[in-house]
């Protein structure tokens, strides 16, 4: 697992308060991990502050999954 | 009671009558203020007059890129932005079928749409913080209407539909979004009205006799205290009973 994914873990481990081991490639943040919709507004935020990325809002609702975030984090760096 | 000490606010159309009533009482309870307006030497004046704790922030409400600016501005000059103040209004008054587009398209951008635009740039820092009190001044006549102000009516009753929506939103994140609504107060704004209109609205008035600045400014302070923690979406509306809603 590359950095960019550890970092993206804590974040959600932190924010939703789930087990690390629910934070897989494909767990959605609303369906598997009990975010609601504000939830995953602050994870966007959260994952600005923590990368110094700008996550415009049509690009934040593309990101569904653990995984999704992780690739669109790798991208714009 | 109602203890503001270390917090931030920022207040519209500061250098008005209720804006400026408002901006002293938080002041009063310990807060630092963000005082905004279009004109600068009344905001100064003001600052001068509160001493510490107090910053100018000037703002035209009608130019959307400055209001955008304005709460990292805020946070900038302050160090925080717990409290926002959408107080600022104009009025553009006219028969409904004399009034014209401009003057329609005038009154919403700067009563409702900035008010829209602050209150996006503050959720935010306030989400961040799990903490935080949106106050936004509609008026009796969002509720009642009234002759010659459709353009203000709509965009006061605009404010009340936006502040309970956005407070559903954010309310389990500490962030509490209420209005007050004054009645007529004793301000530059009801100044323009002549004696008969004076006396028509006192008539309408059971306490018989206009609302002070102050009296709107005591309602703002109630909603922006921790105290008001479990009040969210709500109007209080502060008109001496001229309309009991």
């Amino acid at each position: 697992m590359s950095d960019v994914a550890d970092r993206v873990r804590k974040i959600v481990v932190e924010h939703l308060g789930v087990e690390e081991d629910k934070v897989v490639e494909n767990a959605s943040f609303i369906d598997d991990l009990g975010a609601d919709s504000l939830d995953t507004v602050e994870l966007v935020m959260a994952f600005e502050e923590e990368f110094g990325i700008e996550i415009p809002d049509d690009a934040a609702e593309t990101i569904q999954t653990f995984g999704d975030a992780v690739r669109f984090i790798k991208e714009a760096q | 009671m109602f203890d503001l000490t270390g917090k931030c606010a920022l207040v519209t159309g500061a250098s008005g009558g209720i804006g400026g009533a408002i901006a002293t009482a938080l002041h009063g309870a310990g807060a630092t203020v963000g005082l905004s307006g279009t004109r600068t030497a009344p905001l100064e004046e003001l600052a001068t007059a509160l001493g510490d704790r107090a910053h100018v922030l000037p703002c035209n409400l009608g130019d959307a890129e400055a209001v955008n600016a304005l709460p990292k501005q805020a946070v900038e000059a302050m160090g925080g932005l717990d409290i926002l103040v959408n107080n600022a209004g104009i009025t553009r008054d006219n028969l409904f079928m004399r009034m014209s587009e401009e003057d329609w398209a005038q009154v919403l951008e700067v009563n409702l749409t900035s008010t829209m635009r602050l209150c996006k740039g503050v959720v935010r820092p306030m989400m961040k913080a799990r903490w935080g009190r949106i106050i936004n001044i509609s008026s009796i006549v969002g509720s009642t209407g009234n002759p010659g102000q459709a353009n203000y009516a709509a965009a006061k009753a605009g404010m009340v539909g936006m502040s309970k929506s956005i407070a559903y939103e954010v309310a389990s994140r500490g962030i509490t979004v209420n209005c007050v609504a004054p009645g007529f107060i004793a301000t530059a704004m009801t100044d323009k009205l002549n004696d008969d209109q004076k006396s028509g609205i006192l008539n309408q008035i059971p306490a018989g006799r206009m609302g002070e600045a102050d009296e709107i400014a005591a309602a703002v302070l109630y909603l922006a205290s921790p105290e008001a923690g479990y009040v969210t979406g709500a109007t209080l509306h502060v008109n001496g009973g001229m309309a009991m809603l």
